[in-house]
């Protein structure tokens, strides 16, 4: 039995250790807004915040993410929507959706360290998300009005 | 624009018969119940509640609530938002004023779009012969009541239709107030989800709906002009945008049920094999497994959590029928390059002018191009939910043929299509891979023997490669001459498996007829060409293949825009100059010009710099392209892509740049990194690690303009993606000289 605080909530799960927290999320909690793109770190789909860290969860085992803090898109505005949230509802970034809530967890991410990024810096760390949609231009332009609204706090 | 006697007298000589007896839909007629007219026959009536009325198919309104029927499958491309909006304009509703459910199986959902697919007449032929062939091939679909959804035909089948059906519940809204308040109907408007009297009293639509349900349907002349619109044709929100940024969306991935367990599978690698034997005791004894069941070409693992089950059914040890197909790659190829023969040839699809003739004068020049399989993978992965009792089988399943999955269910398990009960979901995706059936049938299968639990399938990402139908192979033979400074012959050849054909097959409605979707991007070529002939070969006996976004156009369109840049080169012309002056369509010309303008066209760049245009049109749509390219230290690096595009009207113009940038990327993502390959029978690519496609570091930035020349209304999700490789071949030929002739490119050049 493993605790498991997610948006602040705790939960009891009964689950081998090294089952990912992607599926202690989906399967065990119904949680499913992080969502199973590849299972081996290659599209960001299920990405969320560990203790503020954006990480893929496909690869967090349960025993080492116990008593963590663990966030998903549902809370990382802490009740509203989060400016990065914000810019991707503007810019109208998604079309199928389905790599967005990593996207955005990506990109709130880039900002904490970042928070003036160029398009290198976005290239950069953006590359390991996947949208097979082709939205990445739409995610360069909302990550950088992102970036205008948090500077302007 | 008038109608081209030119062409249209050159495409009707060999196009004239092949109409209503169904050019690429083969037996789908006879396949299914003569459909009754979509007004008589309202799959909505059946299931209304008390007081409540719909008034056809599309639109739902009871005491409590306004429901919207999407009748095409949303997969991203944003029909799910689109649908109910155009119903919405006429109907004088707001968003939030009503809910969104997608449609049943029901032949009252057929799809008026594909009459201008399935007619032989170009796309901007006009004349009476065209359009008397395309009102042929729409009563044939109207009879086939086939609803899919799939070649960029939301827009061109629903535009008028939604539009009619939210204006017929308008009026009969108006006359029900009429009957209730004896006001007459002139007298009254509506706004907002309510009838409004003279003196300032709303009734709301919900409060209208026992009288309406009273009335026939009145019907309706005219629809509002597009200059009246509220919603259409202007920057609007999509009405699924919010939901897919707060995580509220559930794709079918994401439903839940109680009692559900949870199954993951390992199919025969070898495409349409079925399973020898299998081990599993290792794979019982893991965490979580509670059965494993064997199915028709594999095995399924139900477990109590879908890791549990995908870690296991990687544990089970199968022993797999090998391939029909060939197992190496090599000898697909080499049955490719032997198929240019009479006994494979599938049509001719034009013969202008005397090719023979045409091709001794001036310079020869011959060119071989080939496009590989390619996967869909689009990032949900396929899965479904299923539970079958004795009366019959529900099914939760994404998926662009309703009328298909009921069918391909019930035969996986003795059942009839009627048995089968099929919800639609918000997907994840598709490109193509959602007109497959292989979840399908095995969630049946799996269901099946699970009798009264209902089972949630989820593909592994690995299981979903191996068992993706991939895009056809195609190979080009291209022949052409130049003379003084002219294109004066060309001879196309393209072999390849036949897509959509084999697709027919597998929904139970196999045809003879050549493969249309292989014509596509070498017989509707607009430039003047004196002489012009262009043939497929249809390849027998290789891994099954099926349509991948833009389908025939995505192969074919690379092949013949590469070469035309080949022979525009070698008569010493500018490529798109030359392609302005050769088109011989004028709104054609005009996208042309007009991509030329937005990118400042002026020739060569230097120093490492060089631009290609490439244009192609594709399921009615036109589409030109320039990408700008440099070449750099660590390869080539893609600095701007201009897109002009002519769909005739632009519905939802946010929505319609972001499926353009999407097809470029597309397109480009996979000319330039993808293959599947095939080894010992099965794919060697099982992750997108060794299928990336494009990822943002490559994407360049992308400049879009919609053009509305056209004269009638036009689809976007696929014709963007055709010009996008040949476009970039041809722009890495001005930056370096090297002409790449092969997707993927990266097998050739470096990119950054």
């Amino acid at each position: 039995m493993f605790e498991l605080t997610v948006n602040g909530i705790k939960h009891q799960v009964n689950v081998v250790p090294e089952m990912p927290l992607l599926w202690v999320l989906r399967d065990e909690l119904g949680i499913t807004s992080p969502k199973y793109g590849c299972g081996i770190a290659q599209c960001g789909a299920c990405t969320v915040q560990i203790n503020g860290a954006a990480v893929r969860s496909c690869q967090a085992r349960m025993a080492d993410v116990a008593g963590k803090a663990i966030t998903t898109i549902e809370a990382v505005g802490n009740g509203k929507l989060h400016p990065v949230q914000e810019a991707w509802i503007e810019h109208q970034v998604p079309q199928c959706g389905y790599c967005q809530t990593g996207q955005i967890i990506q990109a709130i991410s880039l900002l904490k360290a970042i928070p003036k990024p160029t398009d290198e810096d976005i290239n950069q760390v953006m590359s390991g998300n996947l949208c097979r949609c082709g939205t990445y231009e739409r995610i360069r332009v909302a990550i950088h009005a992102a970036a205008a609204k948090m500077g302007g706090n | 624009m008038g109608a081209m006697p030119d062409l249209s007298r050159r495409s009707f000589v060999f196009g004239s018969v092949a109409v209503a007896g169904g050019v690429a839909f083969g037996q789908y007629a006879q396949a299914q119940p003569a459909a009754a007219s979509a007004a008589a026959m309202n799959p909505l009536t059946a299931d209304l509640g008390p007081n409540a009325v719909a008034f056809n198919p599309w639109v739902e309104i009871s005491p409590d609530k306004i429901t919207l029927i999407a009748q095409h499958a949303d997969k991203g491309q944003g029909v799910g938002s689109i649908q109910p909006l155009m119903i919405a304009e006429e109907l004088d509703l707001e968003p939030g004023q009503f809910e969104i459910r997608f449609a049943g199986p029901s032949p009252a959902y057929f799809n008026t779009g594909f009459a201008h697919e399935l007619a032989p007449f170009m796309a901007p032929d006009q004349s009476p012969e065209a359009e008397k062939a395309r009102a042929a091939a729409l009563e044939w679909l109207r009879k086939a009541g086939l609803q899919m959804t799939g070649g960029s035909s939301t827009i061109p089948d629903t535009y008028e239709k939604l539009r009619m059906a939210g204006a017929v519940a308008r009026e009969t809204l108006k006359a029900a107030a009429t009957k209730r308040s004896g006001i007459p109907v002139a007298d009254l408007r509506t706004e907002a989800g309510h009838v409004i009297l003279p003196n300032g009293t709303k009734i709301p639509y919900v409060a209208l709906s026992a009288d309406a349900a009273k009335i026939t349907p009145v019907s309706v002349a005219k629809l509002r002009d597009p200059s009246q619109w509220r919603i259409l044709g202007k920057p609007m929100e999509r009405l699924d945008i919010r939901s897919k940024v707060t995580g509220e969306m559930k794709f079918g991935i994401d439903r839940r049920m109680d009692g559900i367990v949870y199954a993951a599978v390992r199919l025969n690698p070898n495409k349409g094999q079925p399973i020898k034997s299998y081990e599993a005791s290792k794979a019982q004894a893991m965490p979580g497994v509670q059965k494993i069941l064997k199915l028709s070409n594999g095995i399924a693992v139900i477990a109590t959590n879908s890791w549990y089950a995908m870690q296991a059914a990687e544990r089970v040890d199968c022993v797999w029928e090998p391939s029909k197909y060939p197992a190496e790659q090599a000898d697909h190829w080499k049955t490719v390059a032997s198929s240019f023969t009479p006994q494979f040839l599938a049509k001719e699809w034009r013969n202008d002018g005397n090719i023979d003739a045409g091709l001794k004068e001036g310079t020869l020049l011959e060119a071989e191009y080939r496009a590989p399989y390619v996967g869909h993978q689009p990032l949900e992965p396929l899965n479904g939910i299923g539970i079958v009792t004795d009366k019959g089988m529900e099914i939760w399943v994404g998926h662009q043929t309703p009328q298909s999955v009921q069918q391909i269910a019930a035969a996986a398990i003795g059942m009839k299509p009627e048995q089968v009960t099929f919800h639609n979901e918000w997907m994840g995706g598709s490109f193509g891979h959602r007109l497959e059936f292989e979840n399908v049938r095995v969630l049946a299968e799996i269901a099946n023997q699970m009798r009264g639990t209902p089972v949630k399938l989820i593909f592994s990402r690995e299981e979903d490669f191996l068992q993706d139908i991939p895009r056809q192979i195609a190979m080009g033979r291209y022949r052409g001459s130049v003379k003084d400074g002219k294109i004066i012959a060309a001879d196309v050849q393209v072999a390849a498996n036949a897509p959509f054909k084999e697709l027919l097959a597998r929904m139970g409605s196999p045809s003879k007829d050549p493969d249309g979707q292989l014509g596509v991007g070498i017989w509707n070529v607009y430039y003047d060409i004196p002489n012009y002939r262009a043939t497929s070969f249809e390849v027998q006996g290789l891994s099954p293949c099926t349509t991948w976004r833009a389908v025939g156009a995505s192969a074919n369109g690379f092949f013949t825009e590469s070469f035309i840049d080949e022979l525009i080169h070698a008569a010493g012309l500018d490529p798109l100059k030359a392609r302005i002056e050769m088109c011989r369509i004028p709104i054609y010309r005009k996208l042309l010009e007009t991509v030329g303008e937005m990118a400042d066209w002026k020739g060569p760049l230097g120093k490492g710099k060089g631009r290609g245009v490439a244009f192609v049109e594709a399921f009615g749509t036109a589409v030109a392209e320039i990408v700008e390219v440099t070449m750099t230290d660590a390869g080539i690096k893609i600095d701007k892509v201009w897109v002009a595009a002519d769909v005739g009207k632009v519905v939802d113009p946010v929505n319609f740049e972001n499926l353009v940038q999407g097809g470029v990327v597309w397109g480009l993502g996979h000319a330039m990194n993808c293959e599947l390959t095939y080894a010992k029978g099965a794919v060697q690519q099982t992750n997108y690690n060794h299928h990336e496609a494009m990822r943002m570091h490559q994407c360049p930035a992308i400049e879009v303009r919609g053009l509305e020349n056209d004269y009638t209304v036009r689809g976007i999700g696929e014709p963007p993606v055709p010009p996008a490789a040949p476009a970039l071949a041809n722009a890495i030929f001005a930056a370096t000289g090297k002409r790449i002739r092969e997707m993927p490119f990266n097998k050739f050049i470096d990119f950054v």
